[in-house]
C-alpha cells in the first residue's frame, strides 16, 4: 500500500528553482534511501513533505501522505498531521533540542499537542517512547536537560519525539552524519527496528551511499533537484545506469593512485606524550586532572602518510595541537626535524609544519582576498613581496586553481575550492609535514575524491609528509600508508593501513571496523 | 544551584568592597583638601578646622575608611554639611520616591515591550513589524523630557487627569502616590520600552531561527505555539540583561524627569549636593546607588540561572 506518493513536485524558493519534477513513492513498512550531494534537493524534498518550508517557497505537483493531499491542506490541518502521521529526525542532534526544557517535557509535548490527556499521561507515554528509543528513564531520568546527554543520546531523544505517537512515516534527514561511527551504527539499527516494529515507512536521507545501502529497501539518487535514478537497493551492486549515479558510486570508494611511503628519515618523533587538562577548581581545591593524551609514542618518516583514527573525545585533536606546538605537554617529548616542539618554539620550525582543518569556510577571514589568505603563513618565514606573490601563485596552481584567483574573496569559491585554498595556504611555506585534521570530512563525495587525488599527487610530487586525522575509515584507507587507532588518549593499535583494516588485532579496532557502514561489493561503476 | 548563588554572593561582596574603596579614594585621597573644596576660597581657618574635624580628616587613611564603612554598615551615613540633617534620613525620603518611580517605570516599559516585541517578531518583515519598529525608532530618538512636557500639556493642563508636578506623599495612600508618579513613570518608560522592544524582537528572531524551533514545528506545533513555548524563554537572557541595566539607570538617571515634575528624588538630591559641594552627601548617595546597581545585577544573575539550566550546572 502506498503511504507516500510524491508526483512531479516542483518547488522554487523566491523564484529560484530547487526541485524540478521529483516523483517518489514509499510503501508502509518500507525504507527508502534518498541519496544526493549538498544542494541536490534531498532535504528540501523532505521539508516539502512536512510542508515546513521557507515563506518564499512555492510548490506545485502533488504530495499524498496517508491519503491526504499535503499541498491542499491548510496550516491547522498540517499541524495536525505533523508529529502524528509523520515524524522527523534531523542531522544536528546538538541543536535540535530546546536547551531549556527537560527531555521528558520535550517528548511529552508531541503527545500533548495531538492527544492531550494531561501531563501525567503524557509523561508516562513519553517514558515508553524513550524506552523504545533505547534511552530508558531508569538510566536516563526524564528530568535531564539536553546538555547532560551526548550527541547519540540526544539523537535518541529526537527519535523518541518523532515516534511517540507511532506515525505512519518517519523522515530521517542525515540522522547520523554528526555522530561517531559506532554511535551511527546503533542509531541506524534503532531506526530500522522501529520502522519494522511499527510498520512505519522510513525515508532515510543521506549523502553517504554506504549508510543507505545497509538499511534501505529501495534507493533514489538525486542531483540538482531531480531524481536521476531510483529502484531496489540491489541497483548498487547490479549496476546503476545513470552516469551521475555511477560517478557518485565510484567517488564513494575512490582510491587515489599513490606511490606509497618512502623509507625516509624520521621527521617527527613523538615519545611518551602526556597531555593533562587541569580539573575544575572547586571550594575544596582542584578536581583531578583530565588526561586527554596518555603516553603516546610514534614516528613519522619523510614522505610517509600516517593516519590517526578514533572517535570524538579520544584525544586526536589534543594530540594535533600538541604536535603543532600550540599547547604544552606534561610529560614526554615531541621532536620535529630533530628540534624540540613546544609553545615557544621558533618560527622557522613552525613554518615547517602546516595544518588544514575541517571547515573550509570557518578558517578564512571573509574580508581578505585569496592572495592575502594564502600568504598568511609567511609571517613565520618572511620573504620579499614579489617572491611571496610568486609562491602564492605557484601554490594555487599546485592545487588546481588559477593564479588569477588571487584577487577573489573566499565566498566566491565552492566548498571544494575553499579546501584547495586551505591546502595552498598550507603549502606556501614549503613545509615538510602537513597535518590534515578531518580535512575532507565536510566535503561531498565527488569533491572529496578530487581533493584526495590532489593530496596524493602533491605528496608524490613534493615529497610531502602527512598526518591524516579522521574518523572516516574509508578515507584513511584511501590516503595513508600506516594507521594508528586511538582510544581514550592511548594508541591501541598501529600498523600498515591495509593490514590493520583487514585484520584488526585490538577489540576496539574491530568494533570500529564492524560499525563502519560499507558498500556491498559488486561490479561497481 | 546553591554553588552558583554562593559564588555570585561572593562576587557581590567583592564588588561592593572594591566600589567602596574607589569612591572613598576618589573623594578623600585625591590631591586637594575636601574641607577647603567644600567651603570655598574664603573660608575662615577655624570653620575649616571644624569641618575637617567633622569630616574626620584628621585620622589616618585606614581609620577614616573603616570609620566610613563601619558607619554605613550601622546605617550612619554622616550628617549633611549643607542641610545639617543625617544623610540616612534624607536618602530614605528620596528613595521613597525614586525606588517606586523606577519600579513603576520598569513595569510599564516591560508591559509595553514584551507584547510589542513578540508581536513584531511573529510578523517579521510585514506591516505590523515595520510599524512597531518605526515607533521604537521614534521612542529611542525623542528625549524623555520632551515626552514629559508633552504629557504635562495634554494630561495635566488640558485634561486635568494628573497633577503637573510635585509628589503627594505616601501618607495620603498608595493611590495618591501612584497618581502623582504616573506621568513621570510613563515619560521614563517610553524610551526604555522602545529599546527593550527592539531587544526582545531581535532576541526572539534569533531564537526562532534555531534548530529546536524546526523540531517543535515538526512535532505539530503552530508557529505561535513554537514561539511561546520554545523561543520566548530562550530569548529571555538578553532581555534580562537589558532590564537590569535599565533599572540601574532609572534609579539614578531620572534627574531630568524629576526636575520636570518637581519630584524630590535621588537624582535631584545628588545634583543639589554636587552644586553645594556637600561631599558627605555625594559620597554616601553614590555608595548607595552602587549598592543598588550591584544588587540588581545579582538579581539578574539569579534570574539567568532560573531561566537556563546550563548555567546552574556549570557553576
Amino acid at each position: 500500500m502506498t503511504l507516500l506518493a510524491i508526483d512531479n513536485l516542483h518547488m522554487a524558493i523566491a523564484g529560484h528553482p530547487v526541485l524540478r519534477g521529483v516523483s517518489l513513492e514509499l510503501a508502509a513498512g518500507e525504507v527508502l534511501g534518498v541519496i544526493g550531494e549538498s544542494g541536490s534537493g534531498k532535504s528540501m524534498t523532505a521539508f516539502a513533505v512536512m510542508q515546513l518550508l521557507p515563506d518564499a517557497a512555492r510548490c506545485s505537483g502533488r504530495i499524498t501522505l496517508a491519503g491526504r493531499d499535503m499541498l491542499a491542506l491548510d496550516e491547522p490541518a498540517l499541524c495536525a498531521m505533523r508529529g502524528r502521521y509523520v515524524g522527523m529526525v534531523f542531522q544536528e542532534p546538538m541543536t535540535a533540542l530546546n536547551p531549556l526544557q527537560t527531555i521528558g517535557d520535550q517528548v511529552a509535548e508531541t503527545i500533548r499537542i495531538h492527544d492531550d490527556r494531561g501531563q501525567d499521561d503524557a509523561l508516562r507515554r513519553a517514558a515508553d517512547a524513550l524506552t523504545r528509543a533505547e534511552l530508558p528513564p531508569e538510566r536516563f531520568p526524564m528530568t535531564r536537560y539536553p546538555h547532560e546527554l551526548s550527541g547519540g543520546q540526544r539523537q535518541r531523544v529526537v527519535i523518541a519525539m518523532a515516534i511517540a505517537l507511532r506515525p505512519r512515516l518517519l523522515i530521517a534527514d542525515e540522522p547520523t552524519t554528526a555522530l561517531d561511527v559506532t554511535t551511527q551504527a546503533q542509531i541506524l539499527s534503532l531506526l530500522a527496528r522501529l520502522a519494522r516494529e511499527d510498520g512505519m515507512g522510513l525515508m532515510l536521507i543521506s549523502h553517504d551511499l554506504a549508510v543507505v545501502a545497509g538499511l534501505a529497501d529501495r534507493i533514489a539518487i538525486m542531483q540538482a533537484g531531480q531524481v536521476v535514478e531510483q529502484g531496489p537497493v540491489s541497483l548498487l551492486t547490479r549496476g546503476l545506469t545513470h552516469p551521475y549515479s555511477r560517478a557518485l558510486l565510484a567517488a564513494s570508494t575512490h582510491q587515489p593512485a599513490r606511490d606509497g611511503g618512502d623509507d625516509g628519515d624520521v621527521i617527527l618523533r613523538v615519545r611518551d606524550v602526556v597531555r593533562d587538562y587541569p580539573g575544575r577548581r572547586t571550594l575544596r581545591g582542584r578536581a583531578p586532572a583530565f588526561r586527554a593524551v596518555d603516553g603516546v609514542s610514534f614516528d613519522i618518516r619523510r614522505g610517509e602518510s600516517l593516519g590517526l583514527v578514533g572517535e570524538s573525545g579520544c584525544g586526536k585533536s589534543t594530540l594535533t595541537r600538541a604536535i603543532l606546538g600550540l599547547e604544552p605537554v606534561q610529560r614526554g617529548s615531541i621532536t620535529f626535524r630533530g628540534q624540540a616542539v613546544h609553545p615557544a618554539m621558533g618560527n622557522d620550525l613552525r613554518a615547517g609544519m602546516q595544518v588544514v582543518f575541517q571547515d573550509p569556510y570557518g578558517s578564512f577571514n571573509p574580508r581578505w582576498r585569496v592572495d592575502r589568505l594564502v600568504a598568511e603563513p609567511f609571517h613565520l618565514a618572511p620573504v620579499a613581496p614579489d617572491v611571496a606573490r610568486h609562491r602564492v601563485a605557484e601554490a594555487l596552481e599546485a592545487v588546481g586553481l588559477r593564479a588569477s584567483d588571487m584577487q577573489k574573496y573566499i565566498h566566491e569559491f565552492s566548498g571544494g575550492q575553499r579546501q584547495r585554498i586551505a591546502i595552498a595556504r598550507a603549502l606556501v611555506t614549503r613545509p615538510d609535514l602537513i597535518l590534515l585534521d578531518e580535512a575532507v570530512s565536510a566535503l561531498d563525495v565527488s569533491v572529496r575524491a578530487q581533493v584526495l587525488d590532489l593530496l596524493a599527487d602533491l605528496s608524490d610530487r613534493l615529497g610531502l609528509t602527512y598526518l591524516f586525522i579522521s574518523h572516516d575509515l574509508t578515507v584513511v584507507r584511501a590516503i595513508t600508508d600506516r594507521v594508528m587507532v586511538m582510544q581514550a588518549g592511548r594508541i591501541v593499535e598501529t600498523g600498515p593501513t591495509a593490514q590493520v583494516l583487514t585484520a584488526p588485532q585490538h577489540p576496539y579496532t574491530r568494533a570500529l571496523i564492524a560499525a563502519a557502514p560499507t558498500l556491498p561489493t559488486g561490479d561497481a561503476a | 544551584m546553591l554553588r552558583y548563588i554562593l559564588k555570585r554572593s561572593l562576587s557581590l561582596l567583592v564588588s561592593l568592597l572594591i566600589a567602596s574603596v574607589v569612591i572613598f579614594a576618589a573623594v578623600e585621597v585625591v590631591p586637594g583638601d575636601p574641607a577647603s573644596y567644600m567651603l570655598g576660597m574664603n573660608a575662615q581657618p577655624d570653620t575649616l578646622a571644624a569641618l575637617r574635624d567633622e569630616l574626620g580628616l584628621n585620622g589616618s587613611l585606614i581609620q577614616r575608611y573603616l570609620g566610613w564603612v563601619g558607619g554605613m554598615l550601622q546605617g550612619d551615613f554622616g550628617v549633611s554639611y549643607t542641610y545639617r540633617t543625617p544623610v540616612a534620613g534624607m536618602v530614605a525620603d528620596r528613595l521613597a520616591v525614586s525606588l517606586p518611580l523606577a519600579i513603576y517605570a520598569l513595569a510599564l516599559s516591560t508591559a509595553i515591550a514584551f507584547p510589542a516585541g513578540i508581536w513584531a517578531a511573529a510578523r517579521r518583515g510585514r506591516l505590523g513589524d515595520t510599524m512597531v519598529m518605526g515607533a521604537t525608532q521614534l521612542g529611542v530618538a525623542v528625549p524623555n523630557f520632551w515626552f514629559a512636557m508633552l504629557m504635562v500639556l495634554v494630561f495635566a493642563i488640558g485634561l486635568r487627569w494628573f497633577p503637573a508636578g510635585g509628589f503627594a506623599g505616601w501618607d495620603k495612600g498608595l493611590w495618591a502616590g501612584l497618581h502623582s508618579l504616573t506621568l513621570p513613570a510613563i515619560a521614563l518608560a517610553l524610551p526604555q520600552a522602545a529599546i527593550l522592544t527592539r531587544v526582545m524582537r531581535s532576541a526572539l528572531i534569533d531564537a526562532l531561527s534555531e534548530d529546536y524551533i524546526r523540531t517543535a514545528r515538526a512535532k505539530g506545533l503552530t508557529r505561535g505555539q513554537a514561539l511561546r513555548r520554545h523561543a520566548l524563554r530562550n530569548a529571555l537572557i538578553p532581555v534580562l540583561t537589558i532590564i537590569g541595566m535599565q533599572f540601574s539607570f532609572l534609579l539614578a538617571g531620572a534627574i531630568i524627569i524629576e526636575n520636570v515634575f518637581y519630584l524630590p528624588g535621588l537624582g535631584r538630591l545628588i545634583f543639589q549636593a554636587i552644586s553645594a559641594r556637600d561631599l558627605i552627601v555625594v559620597e554616601s548617595v553614590v555608595m548607595i546607588l552602587v549598592f543598588g546597581v550591584i544588587v540588581v545585577n545579582f538579581a539578574v544573575d539569579l534570574a539567568y540561572a532560573a531561566v537556563d539550566p546550563r548555567l546552574r550546572a556549570r557553576e
